[in-house]
């Protein structure tokens, strides 16, 4: 909802609903609420000793810069010019084709122009131009240049993020420019003067304090893990351990932190711990490597680094073989694409392999680390789990396939392999809405804040217009996902875009599937549900 | 000429140029690609307008269940409540209706002496455009609904894990 402007006697009846047709390269941002994250805390900023510490909102007047904000901003985009070679391919290739534009999620929600990732990116390479290249520099504005101004960085801040770096928009790119790193830089120079956000800089800070995001201490995990078991004693009558810390396990688990501390992701943790006593695997949890997730790759690649370093380290110390990954979003992007760059080769590590199975994961040959569904699939396909599906048979399922494992894994076919075992209602969202073309939640790269609802749910209709769809032709009444931020983030969006569809996890479904060895009759789900009776027909689609 | 049926035979024209005026109040780029892309998931924003469009026009002419307007309204206000507009902008599309109708037949209709009719049917329109009121003012507090329901989702996982510590505690 935009905010009233006071006007004049005379204005009062001069009312015109077309927008005034300005030009793209005049900034014009507005920082009402709803629709920009908080600024970072003092103290967080202080704790990872970042640049320009200070109180600052984004909504102020003054955004407290330091004196010399514009040369640190234009010496920060030389050297980033620099190191990564394709920032400036780019920069430079881009034909302004215009195949990018309506495929945002959050140009189709908001009909913002700025939103279409191809006008995104011109307001940094506007700026790249006028001080980089020879036409901007003599040209100005004739080759699509303009000056670096206060206005210009408070337009990168609103834009970029309002980015959720999801890759959905370099999918059609015929050049293949990846417009997510274009946001990633763009974020990577506003942090040179100290701009960035609350929900990034807090997850990053306690990640680097405590392992996790939610900043959580060993003990505490430790709790927390016995509480899960405790439930799961009363679930299934079996008294499950579960190992923290345990040196020569064959195989660490590193899960997401809001697995084990938010809902409803806690049941997708119940389903791992099951899933894992069951198979009888020799594996171990970690304190140290508490957090799957990176939330650094929102701020710069050296603190996604800093903060991945853990994975690798504690799989040294406790001396495992390989190392598995539970549900999660972006933090598959850093492990897949970034871990064995940032910190590998990890050669003290073995290629994984499968101890029931004997499968050989080679695509995690290099990084040694391995998709929780890639896993069990396989154990499913070789029949090595007992299940009864009729456990969810209250729900119709659809699966949305989140930004990262889909476009930066390519993980389509496994986390449904999954489902179709463990389900006998299942029905796929329409093709352009799925798979590596699935529409991005549109509260991930650290955009899901409650104070920027309204711009969470412009960015999410897309995805719930699909969801929507199943649901009047399917009744379908529950969304399975693996990623966290999906998890936590597509709750609020289906309340106000489709009520009456619940959000869960792939391995929560397996859990509430799984018939245990030695394990009591079951009469609720995971949730503590009672379970209803089974279906006669199944439609698995 | 019956007024209704007069309308009925213009309905194409009149919807054409009612949606046109709804686009006219987004920035052109956007409004070219709300108008050309008929593909409802990917343009959910033009789908929704163009068919509650329709189902508004056609409630106006016959009689029609009430929650049949009423959900054609949400569609769209659900829409235009987190869109980037003032109160007054998001249910404008309402009145505009009558701007169509008078440019796409207002001429006609004065020539066939119907335009007391017509005030009829402007009333009813008016009746529609204080529904959306209804409909934005129950949009904007879900809006707040689910950002609070999601602040309270983490406080009772916070309580849970807090309760079960007392319980072990106890123990």
């Amino acid at each position: 909802m935009a905010e009233e402007k006071l006007k004049k006697p005379e204005e009062m009846f001069d009312v015109s609903l077309t927008p005034e047709a300005g030009d793209w390269m005049e900034p014009a941002v507005s920082f009402r609420k709803g629709t920009y994250c908080y600024g970072a805390p003092l103290k967080h900023q202080r704790y990872l000793d970042l640049p320009n510490q200070r109180e600052w909102q984004p909504g102020d007047a003054d955004w407290k810069l330091p004196p010399d904000w514009k040369e640190t901003i234009l010496e920060g985009m030389e050297r980033l010019i620099k190191r990564h070679r394709s920032f400036r391919l780019f920069l430079d290739i881009c034909v302004r084709c215009g195949a990018c534009a309506d495929k945002c999620h959050f140009f189709i929600g908001s009909g913002d122009p700025k939103n279409m990732p191809v006008l995104r990116a011109e307001l940094l390479r506007s700026v790249y131009r006028r001080y980089f290249t020879p036409e901007g520099r003599i040209f100005g504005r004739y080759a699509g240049a303009r000056d670096l101004t206060e206005d210009v960085l408070k337009e990168w801040f609103y834009y970029f993020f309002q980015c959720t770096e999801c890759r959905r928009c370099s999918v059609y790119c015929p050049y293949g420019i990846d417009t997510c790193e274009i946001t990633m830089m763009a974020r990577e120079l506003l942090n040179l003067v100290g701009c960035n956000i609350q929900w990034v800089i807090e997850p990053a800070s306690n990640c680097f304090r405590t392992g996790n995001h939610l900043g959580v201490p060993p003990h505490a995990f430790q709790e927390t893990l016995g509480f899960a078991l405790d439930e799961l004693k009363d679930l299934t009558g079996i008294a499950i351990e579960a190992p923290i810390n345990r040196k020569g396990a064959e195989v660490l688990f590193v899960a997401p932190s809001a697995d084990y501390f938010a809902s409803p992701h806690w049941y997708t943790f119940l389903g791992y711990l099951m899933l894992f006593h069951e198979i009888g695997l020799d594996y171990t949890w970690s304190t140290y490597a508490s957090e799957g997730g990176n939330f650094g790759l929102f701020h710069s690649m050296e603190l996604a680094k800093r903060l991945n370093a853990k994975i690798y380290a504690e799989a040294k110390r406790l001396k495992v073989k390989w190392v598995l990954g539970g549900e999660c979003g972006h933090m598959w992007r850093t492990l897949h694409q970034y871990m064995d760059t940032f910190n590998g080769p990890a050669d003290f590590l073995e290629e994984p392999v499968s101890p029931l199975t004997g499968t050989r994961f080679e695509n995690a040959r290099s990084t040694k680390m391995v998709h929780i569904t890639e896993f069990t699939a396989d154990l499913l396909y070789h029949n090595k789990l007992k299940l009864d599906k009729s456990r969810n048979d209250q729900w119709k399922i659809t699966f949305h396939d989140s930004c990262n494992p889909a476009r930066a894994m390519g993980l389509f076919e496994e986390p449904r392999y999954v489902i179709r075992q463990t389900c006998n209602h299942f029905y796929e969202m329409p093709e352009n809405t799925i798979r590596e073309k699935t529409f991005c939640c549109g509260s991930g790269a650290g955009l899901g804040a409650d104070e920027n609802m309204e711009i969470r749910l412009r960015g999410g209709l897309p995805r719930a217009n699909a969801v929507k769809y199943v649901k009047e032709k399917h009744g379908v009444n529950m969304l399975a996902c693996i990623c966290a931020i999906d998890k936590a983030a597509l709750p609020p969006l289906l309340e106000y875009w489709v009520p009456g569809v619940g959000v869960c996890g792939v391995h929560e479904l397996l859990g509430n599937a799984l018939v245990m060895k030695g394990g009591q009759e079951r009469t609720t789900n995971l949730r503590g549900e009672p379970l209803t009776p089974p279906d006669e027909a199944t439609d698995v689609r | 000429m019956d007024i209704k049926d007069f309308l009925a035979q213009k309905r194409e024209v009149v919807l054409k140029r009612w949606l046109e005026l709804i686009l006219d109040t987004y920035p052109a780029d956007a409004a070219n690609f709300l108008r050309l892309e008929k593909d409802r998931f990917k343009n959910p924003v033009g789908h929704v307008l163009t068919q509650g469009t329709g189902i508004l026009y056609d409630a106006l002419l016959d009689e029609k269940d009430p929650d049949d307007i009423k959900k054609a309204l949400d569609d769209i206000i659900r829409v235009l409540a987190v869109q980037d507009l003032m109160p007054s902008q998001a249910i404008a599309f309402v009145f505009q209706l009558k701007q169509a109708i008078r440019e796409e037949a207002g001429q006609a209709i004065c020539g066939q002496d119907l335009f007391d009719a017509l005030s009829h049917y402007e009333v009813k329109i008016d009746t529609i455009a204080l529904c959306a009121f209804d409909v934005y003012a129950r949009c904007r507090e879900e809006v707040h609904s689910v950002r609070s329901s999601e602040i309270k989702t983490e406080r009772d996982m916070a309580i849970r894990l807090l309760n079960m510590l007392k319980r072990s505690e106890k123990q």
